[in-house]
């Protein structure tokens, strides 16, 4: 039936070729990461998060690489994917904001700076300023209970939060042009 | 030579840890190189098994035990694995725990030096840190220290001349509290969902792609350069307590001076939170704790003068479980911490097995509607059911039981607390700004 060969034909279609998708440098750093363990797909975390470093988020064509090139089912990769916090399915803004909403913060001021971001930069957890700019997530206890309340913007963890530092933090990121600046 | 009362802190440095140099003009590699020149695998088991060494990651498993399960086989035993592994988890992720982050960033050569003895003792030939993704400062401080181990042959082969060799990776993971569970932590590494496996087989005869495998908590570990050093009648005199050697203890929450301290093993909460922490802060008085990270049960400031060992914290009614404080004042409301707390279980929870992935849930949903004022009287039977669905026994993993731990305690502790939610329909913890706790005049900021 003729309904059946399409579907076929889209399924074929999700198949990428590692080779034509991913850079050298990628493919090397990934290679690596497989050299170190018993089997290809061992290394599948890793993989996803050296896409995510060289290109901000993990797209759909990049799970797809990344399988062909591991030689691992796409979904097996995607359940790994969608299993983990710091893994992006979506797009992200140039910062990637992670506040901690665990017990030690929670006790010693989270809400407040909850609220803080939350009307500084007019988003809700999930969301992405409309330049772009920060995506607001949460994040588990970031270990810095003794420096609560706490947040992890790219590498780089924030302690001792309060509604004015936090907005401090947020203007200098704005004005920033990268993480690494 | 001073007497080493810290042994595990004594050489942190968390702004520019010790090189490889340094650390060994401090000390260091004492304990690894005693290891591989003076003993055997067998007497360095019975020297950490006779030293009384348990599990600092939560459980407090017997180290020695652990080991000793590991399939040891001669030189030339054609059935004997490719591989061994030691890994070390340092997947810390237990809310109100941030130990294992001091050692990693602040000596991460101690960490090198003790997985050098551990895999020498069980013969294991290539190890794994297994790091949280946030800690990107660790990662880095202990690539770096790899690498100098590496280039002066305290890893790599025939590591220090001898017939030893061990090969030790840093794995960084990408946020999942669930990892710190073995099992679960063995999948992870295999590239798997991390769900937790069922247990027979252990990980010491099939863990890490089958092979024997052991996973050991990086405080755990961190004991060992010392014991290996200084033997096992100082480590024992380290404590007054039936627990040998320190612990490392931490407070947060509302307190004075919130924080961590290696310090011997059964010192008293009391001692920890005003000693050490400097009490409440100002105008705040002690509610309650949880004493060893989120999935404790809460202690009462009746229990203050209990030493946190692991066997006096269990007849108090908890566990030791990572030693970290996590305190309760009389003006932050129980309801509201302990919905924070299953909220935690609930978004970590694998999703495996149907106690966990739907209780867990529910739980929050129950709470939520507590805490904002909509409770019924039915919930408190309700939530006592969660907590009996989701026991021991009943559950794949320890996640779900570890949930109950502070839920079942807090509704026996703060009782009140929950009642008055109900009764008067509102939090009583709350600014009292809305028209309809105005209204009803029981609920007061």
């Amino acid at each position: 039936m003729k309904s059946d060969v399409i579907s076929m034909e889209k399924i074929l279609t999700v198949t990428i070729d590692y080779r034509r998708y991913l850079s050298t440098s990628e493919i090397a750093a990934i290679e690596h990461e497989v050299s170190i363990m018993e089997t290809r797909e061992a290394a599948g975390i890793e993989a996803l998060k050296i896409i995510q470093e060289h290109r901000g988020w993990v797209s759909d064509d990049s799970l797809f690489a990344i399988a062909d090139l591991l030689n691992m089912p796409e979904a097996e990769l995607e359940g790994v994917a969608t299993f983990y916090n710091l893994i992006y399915r979506q797009a992200v803004g140039q910062f990637v904001i992670h506040l901690c909403d665990s017990v030690a913060c929670h006790l010693t001021g989270y809400e407040q700076i909850y609220q803080t971001i939350k009307a500084h930069l007019g988003i809700d957890y999930g969301q992405t300023t409309v330049d772009g700019k920060f995506t607001f997530l949460t994040n588990v206890c970031l270990g810095g209970c003794d420096k609560a309340p706490s947040m992890m913007i790219g590498k780089h963890h924030y302690q001792y939060l309060t509604p004015e530092s936090v907005v401090d933090i947020l203007d200098i990121l704005t004005k920033q042009e990268s993480e690494h600046d | 030579m001073t007497e080493v009362i810290r042994p595990l802190t004594q050489l942190v440095n968390l702004e520019s840890p010790l090189s490889l140099g340094d650390y060994i003009s401090e000390g260091g590699y004492q304990g690894a190189s005693k290891a591989l020149h003076e003993y055997t695998p067998q007497q360095v088991l019975d020297l950490v098994s006779s030293s009384g060494l348990k599990g600092r990651g939560g459980a407090g498993f017997p180290t020695g035990m652990k080991w000793g399960c590991v399939p040891m086989y001669a030189g030339d035993d054609d059935n004997a694995p490719q591989f061994k592994y030691l890994v070390a988890n340092a997947d810390e992720m237990e809310p109100g725990t941030f130990k294992d982050r001091y050692l990693l960033e602040g000596v991460p050569h101690q960490l090198i030096e003790a997985m050098i003895i551990a895999s020498y003792t069980i013969a294991a030939n290539r190890g794994y840190i297994f790091l949280r993704g946030e800690y990107h400062l660790a990662a880095m401080r202990l690539q770096q220290a790899i690498d100098e181990a590496y280039q002066k042959n305290w890893l790599g082969k025939n590591i220090q001349g001898t017939q030893f060799s061990f090969d030790l990776y840093v794995h960084t993971s990408a946020g999942r509290y669930i990892c710190g569970e073995e099992t679960a932590l063995i999948n992870a590494l295999e590239g798997r969902r991390a769900t937790p496996r069922a247990k027979p087989p252990f990980p010491q005869m099939s863990g890490l792609f089958g092979k024997p495998t052991v996973v050991n908590n990086v405080e755990t570990l961190s004991n060992l350069p010392h014991i290996l050093k200084h033997g096992v009648e100082w480590y024992k005199a380290l404590s007054p307590d039936s627990d040998p050697g320190t612990k490392i203890y931490a407070a947060c929450g509302r307190v004075k001076r919130p924080g961590l301290w290696e310090l011997p093993m059964g010192t008293t909460i009391r001692d920890i939170l005003y000693q050490h922490a400097g009490g409440m802060a100002d105008g705040l008085k002690l509610r309650g704790l949880l004493p060893g990270g989120a999935s404790t049960d809460f202690l009462l400031p009746e229990h203050l003068d209990t030493p946190m060992d692991f066997d006096s914290i269990s007849r108090a009614g908890s566990r030791l479980g990572t030693g970290g404080l996590i305190v309760l004042d009389n003006k932050s409301c129980p309801v509201a911490m302990v919905l924070n707390l299953i909220k935690f279980f609930a978004q970590e929870s694998c999703g495996w097995c149907t106690p966990c992935r739907d209780g867990t849930p529910w739980a929050v949903e129950v709470l939520t509607r507590i805490e904002n004022g909509a409770g019924r009287k039915e919930d408190l039977d309700t939530l006592h059911n969660l907590c009996d669905f989701m026991w021991l026994g009943k559950t794949h993993c320890a996640l779900a039981p570890g949930a109950v731990e502070p839920l079942k305690s807090a509704l026996r502790y703060f009782l009140d607390d929950f009642e008055q939610h109900i009764a008067h329909g509102c939090c009583s913890y709350k600014p009292n700004t809305t028209q309809q706790t105005k209204l009803k005049g029981h609920c007061h900021g």
